[in-house]
């Protein structure tokens, strides 16, 4: 039987056992796709990307990777699976990139190793692939928002895992950032992982995303692809506020998602 | 799985700052090797100079032909044991010394420098691990309260005039005590695991402290004050062989699961949640490398009182030494918190006629140097 990489079935979670975050939930996501949750502050965007790396177990459902329940994976096991690349924060150490991105190579390793020229290489390597491999010797606190992504990105290409997943990748960076960010994540999509990621940017998912969910009031709103989900009746619902969506000819040849603004 | 790499390289924004310096040959930190080698050096150096030093005069080089020397009867005579064979080794040396030199050397000097260098040692590498597993430079290794712990079983023993064996014991035992508390308590809450522990270490510490004060009111002031009051400054004129070779075991074993983990300590150093999406068990992981800390500390006290500073400003200069990587940075925490310790402790008992407690001497040495650290560090916390 062909089970979906990562499925989601009748998820709900609460922090003290009262006051459900999310319940009911269920999707699933396959190699190749971009899964991307939309949604207004604090809706539990972050707490579910949590779940599905078992930060947080589920009080109700299940969430299997590869068919398998994810408690029955090891953390190592799990490692291997799945990578996560929370919202970008600065240590306390000043651990160098390279350094930083050899961290991805932890669940590869045995507990009492250190990395080896081999895993050094993959970082080098992950390094290359998002273009920073100039900064490797930089300190990781004294980059900025926009590198420190990538360097994240790089930690988790050497990791190596199948699924990814992202929280808010394009929050805290530039306009030039946040597009590099979308073109990685369309290229690491084509490579074959499955990538669910969390955004507060709806005009984004036509750019990226083969499936979109909308989270409000503790369920998805609507999911589906880009196209049929993100409507002006949708955005307006989950955010309350007006949004326009348009069609651009021309160069841009995409539709675009913009709030209304009326004095 | 296939490794997952992006071909055709993008031509990014971010390649306008691109430079061909990225061919260097991705070396950290160089020399950072040959950095803990000369650590090294420093150590066997403070060690011989200790070892010479003191009230009764001994020349540099026949200490270092009766530490060899002896070391060398110590292997014959256990090879002897195992083989039942007495064999005139070659290696035997004649003793050209004076029996008083041999036990000034041997049994008095040698067993309190082994003891102040695992000390030191132990309390660096533990201040060092606290503060990354902590995620703060600034704690050190007694923030779980294991030396105010340690001063009330010590107090403690002195009030009931216990001998020193007792004393280290009842400091260990009660050092170990109080960090149990200070994670029972931590269990009560469940959010934000590290932060809890931390705050209910203070509130430990703060009690027993309490506690150490209350002993001090009721201790009679001519004969047990002092003897509290002496410990608590701390003091290795008491660490013979005999009493802490109990303790030695105890601290190599810890130091060595340390050492053992410590590339994984930078991976913790992340954050609970970053190191559990990269496969760390935390919650077996965490626990197993704050105990070993914490069993540093109480050994390192029980032999030797309380000792500040050495845990909170060690780790900072190895790091400023070899960088913040825990891989160099726990060797260099080591061998650095060994020879700190010896040299301070040797200047203790060679300085003045009378010993000056050592905790005196690492306070006043620690406070301006952390000082100084902090000024040139400002940059790196920020």
């Amino acid at each position: 039987m062909m089970c979906a990489r990562l499925e989601v079935k009748n998820a709900t979670f609460s922090y003290d056992g009262k006051r459900n975050i999310f319940e009911d939930i269920s999707f699933s996501v396959d190699s190749g796709d971009v899964f991307c949750i939309l949604g207004p502050n604090g809706t539990g965007k972050s707490t579910l990307l949590r779940c599905l790396c078992n930060l947080y177990p589920l009080n109700a459902g299940n969430i299997l990777i590869d068919g398998l329940d994810i408690s029955s994976y090891s953390p190592k096991k799990l490692a291997k699976k799945i990578g996560f690349i929370p919202q970008i924060h600065t240590p306390t150490f000043p651990y160098s990139v390279l350094q930083v991105v050899m961290m991805g190579r932890t669940p590869h390793l045995n507990t009492f190793a250190s990395p080896s020229n081999r895993d050094r290489e993959i970082a080098l390597e992950a390094l290359r692939t998002v273009n920073i491999e100039h900064i490797w010797d930089k300190p990781y606190t004294e980059l900025s928002g926009g590198q420190m992504q990538l360097v994240l990105m790089a930690r988790v290409l050497a990791q190596e895992p199948e699924i990814l997943l992202l929280d808010e990748p394009t929050s805290h960076l530039d306009v030039g950032n946040q597009i590099y960010t979308i073109k990685m994540i369309r290229k690491l999509s084509q490579k074959g992982l499955a990538l669910v990621m969390t955004s507060h940017f709806p005009d984004h998912t036509f750019l990226s995303s083969s499936k979109v969910g909308i989270m409000k009031d503790r369920k998805f709103l609507a999911m589906g692809p880009a196209e049929v989900v993100v409507t002006e009746e949708n955005l307006q619902d989950a955010y309350g506020v007006p949004i326009k969506i348009v069609h651009i000819d021309g160069e841009i040849k995409r539709k675009i998602a913009v709030p209304v603004v009326k004095d | 799985m296939k490794r997952v790499g992006i071909a055709g390289q993008e031509n990014s924004h971010h390649s306008s700052d691109f430079t061909l310096s990225s061919k260097a040959k991705y070396r950290f930190y160089p020399g950072k090797v040959s950095i803990n080698f000369i650590l090294f050096l420093l150590l066997i150096g403070v060690l011989i100079t200790s070892l010479f030093m003191g009230r009764y005069p001994v020349d540099p080089v026949t200490v270092v032909i009766i530490v060899v020397s002896g070391i060398l009867e110590r292997i014959g005579d256990m090879i002897a044991n195992i083989t039942g064979v007495k064999i005139a080794f070659f290696w035997s040396i004649p003793h050209t010394w004076s029996v008083i030199v041999n036990t000034v050397v041997w049994d008095v000097r040698l067993p309190r420098a082994v003891a102040v260098v695992l000390a030191g040692s132990g309390l660096a590498v533990s201040g060092a691990t606290y503060q990354g597993v902590f995620r703060n430079p600034l704690v050190s290794e007694s923030i779980l309260g294991v030396s105010a712990g340690a001063g009330v079983g010590a107090a403690l023993a002195i009030l009931m005039d216990q001998g020193t064996g007792v004393i280290q014991l009842s400091a260990f035992v009660f050092g170990l005590l109080a960090v149990s508390i200070t994670f029972a308590i931590s269990r009560v809450y469940r959010s934000n695991p590290t932060l809890v522990l931390v705050l209910a270490g203070i509130i430990v510490g703060g009690l027993f402290s309490a506690v150490i004060s209350l002993l001090k009111f009721v201790a009679d002031p001519y004969s047990k004050l002092p003897d509290i009051v002496f410990w608590l400054m701390g003091s290795f004129a008491k660490a013979s062989t005999a009493n802490f070779i109990l303790i030695i075991p105890v601290i190599l074993i810890a130091m060595l699961v340390i050492v053992l983990l410590r590339w994984h300590l930078n991976v913790i150093s992340m954050g609970d949640e970053e190191a559990r999406s990269l496969g760390i068990d935390t919650k077996l992981f965490r626990p197993v490398v704050i105990v070993c800390s914490t069993l540093l500390t109480a050994a390192a006290v029980c032999i030797g009182g309380v000792i500040g500073w050495v845990g909170l400003i060690i780790p900072h200069i190895s790091r400023m030494l070899v960088g913040p990587d825990h891989k160099d940075m726990i060797i260099a925490s080591i061998l650095l918190g060994g020879s700190y310790l010896l040299a301070v402790d040797t200047l203790c008992r060679t300085l003045t006629s009378v010993e000056i407690p050592i905790s005196i001497v690492t306070s006043i040495l620690g406070a301006p140097m952390f000082l100084y650290l902090l000024y040139k560090a400002k940059k790196a916390w920020s």
